[in-house]
């Protein structure tokens, strides 16, 4: 078996004279969960739509198990969009019989939390138990390549946890998992980060790879309103955190410097490593 | 002046959506509302912002005036302009002219959306069209703004500037309450409250509910009781209350238990999966 399960090489999409996606190159190992991260507009979704086959490539090359992503090879995918793809108006029960039957393999078990649900439709069962129910539906064809597309969003900090705990699972088992965010608690569970911006993937590695040094200055003080005018009138990139003041990418000395004159009082100034998104937003405004 | 709820139950026809919350929204914080879809967040709000009355309880609030309110969704109208969406809004506050100008301008400056004043808001990506809410929402410097998941599904960058443009108002003094999906954004906040079936099974500033831990978190390859054990990354995390005789793993290593464990463990106890002490 190949390891590359999932891989796009010098992979390009444009639409008319707008370049989409312009040249992306990894892979994905079986057992190996990615994460695929950027702003709206970034190129994730074009990325993963010329993944699975739903659109052709303008150049380069989209794979899966070592080949095109054909029908036949698409019967080893799993796919959870952000809209769920679940049939609304049908059952529980049935939703599974019919992607069962659609993929001709047997229907697997109900998870325990939806086992009480199986004749009540889709569309009245809460957000969590839907999204179990798109996770036993994509999987229970046991794929070896999964896509998942914000895999936890509105299920709540233990929904999340448990449906991570089914993502494993599946990885343990050898499946290669990409799954597409825009949230930071479902990127820092990934093994290895891919940061897309304007078509190209810009960094990739792990949260300190994508982070890449930039640094984030907190600043403790009695009088945080005062920082944080001055620190914003400044142009810094400047935000709360509590009811301390943190600022993004400027330097210590020269933010002790501006805080003289209009703080008496302790200042407390920690240098910390910044977050993936504040590290996004540096690049975003350095363009 | 300090808002919020006092003992708050609110039914909307036979199901409970909130039972028995109180919190505090002081002024100049920011309040956040964290919990799975259905929890009660929404309801939260609405009842906060006058749109609910509470079955019991008391709730406080500003006047009409001084309060503002952005839905989820996007909270302008897509078919008119931005400068028309102004407009429209700060007419409704008595706000025109010149005071209109005023009030919007840095708003507007800060939110990235100067010059854009003639597109629809329609024709404005997701990110931009939230920040447009938030700047209708502040227009009129409200003393409470209730915020219902601004952020959600929004972009990591304008994510980062909302929080900037939010950290701005409280910095003026604003209560902002607001319902988020994210626990980076929760554990900035000034104080969180986690609700589970419309119950509040946390409130508090996110130093006080991580000191407040009964036990504690430890990262194991190899969980004791895998009901109190929840995945990070390829390991896992443990739940280790407090009380003597509850083994532990045997790789445990202790960590810093963060908002997202301690959320976890809130939720483990109220669900009673597991036996931890009460």
């Amino acid at each position: 078996m190949t390891d590359r399960v999932i891989a796009a090489d010098d992979l390009t999409k444009s639409f008319g004279t707008f370049l989409a996606v312009g040249g992306v190159t990894f892979d994905v190992a079986p057992g190996e969960v990615v994460g695929l991260l950027g702003a709206n507009g970034a190129g994730k979704t074009t990325t993963i739509r010329m993944l699975t086959g739903l659109m052709a490539p303008t150049s380069g090359r989209a794979e899966i198990l070592g080949g095109p992503p054909s029908r036949e090879a698409r019967r080893h995918l799993g796919y959870v969009p952000q809209g769920l793809g679940l049939y609304r108006d049908l059952t529980v029960s049935q939703n599974l019989a019919f992607s069962a039957g659609a993929y001709g393999v047997p229907i697997s078990n109900l998870p325990r939390d939806l086992a009480s649900e199986s004749d009540r439709p889709v569309g009245q069962i809460s957000l969590g138990l839907q999204r179990q129910l798109a996770f036993a539906v994509a999987l229970q064809h046991q794929p070896s390549v999964l896509i998942l597309d914000e895999p936890t969003s509105g299920v709540g900090p233990l929904g999340a946890a448990r449906l991570w705990e089914r993502i494993r699972d599946e990885a343990g088992r050898g499946a290669a998992v990409l799954v597409s965010t825009h949230s930071m608690d479902e990127a820092l569970e990934c093994d290895r980060l891919l940061m897309m911006s304007m078509g190209t993937i810009v960094a990739s590695g792990t949260e300190e790879d994508i982070v890449d040094g930039t640094i984030a200055v907190r600043i403790g003080t009695q009088n945080w309103q005062a920082a944080f005018d001055v620190l914003s009138d400044a142009g810094f990139l400047v935000m709360l955190d509590g009811t301390s003041v943190r600022v993004v990418d400027e330097d210590a000395d020269r933010i002790r410097e501006l805080l003289a004159d209009v703080i008496d009082g302790p200042l407390q100034i920690d240098v910390e490593a910044a977050t993936i998104d504040e590290r996004m937003a540096v690049l975003s405004r350095s363009v | 002046m300090t808002f919020g709820m006092e003992r708050v139950s609110v039914r909307l026809g036979n199901v409970a959506a909130l039972e028995d919350v109180s919190f505090e929204a002081a002024p100049g914080s920011v309040t956040a509302i964290i919990g799975a879809d259905g929890a009660g967040k929404s309801t939260l709000l609405r009842c906060l912002a006058g749109l609910v009355e509470p079955d019991e309880g008391i709730v406080v609030r500003p006047h009409k005036q001084d309060l503002g309110y952005l839905p989820t969704g996007l909270g302008s109208w897509k078919s008119l302009t931005v400068d028309q969406n102004i407009a429209f809004v700060g007419g409704a506050y008595g706000l025109s002219g010149q005071a209109l100008v005023d009030a919007a301008e840095p708003l507007l400056e800060h939110a990235g959306l100067t010059g854009v004043g003639d597109r629809l808001a329609g024709q404005l990506s997701g990110g931009m069209r939230t920040k447009l809410g938030f700047c209708l929402a502040m227009l009129h410097v409200p003393e409470l703004v209730v915020l219902d998941e601004p952020t959600t599904g929004v972009d990591p960058v304008s994510r980062v500037e909302l929080w900037r443009m939010i950290s701005d108002a409280v910095a003026s003094g604003t209560s902002v309450v607001m319902a988020t999906s994210y626990m980076d954004e929760a554990e900035r906040a000034a104080s969180v409250v986690l609700l589970d079936r419309g119950r509040a099974i946390l409130t508090g500033s996110p130093a006080m509910l991580l000191s407040n831990l009964d036990g504690s978190i430890v990262m194991t390859s190899q969980p004791a009781n895998r009901e109190r054990a929840w995945r990070s990354g390829s390991r896992w995390r443990e739940w280790v209350p407090a009380a003597s005789d509850l083994t532990r793993p045997t790789d445990a290593q202790p960590v810093q238990p963060d908002l997202r464990d301690v959320s976890i463990v809130a939720a483990l106890r109220a669900a009673d999966h597991v036996g931890g002490p009460r």
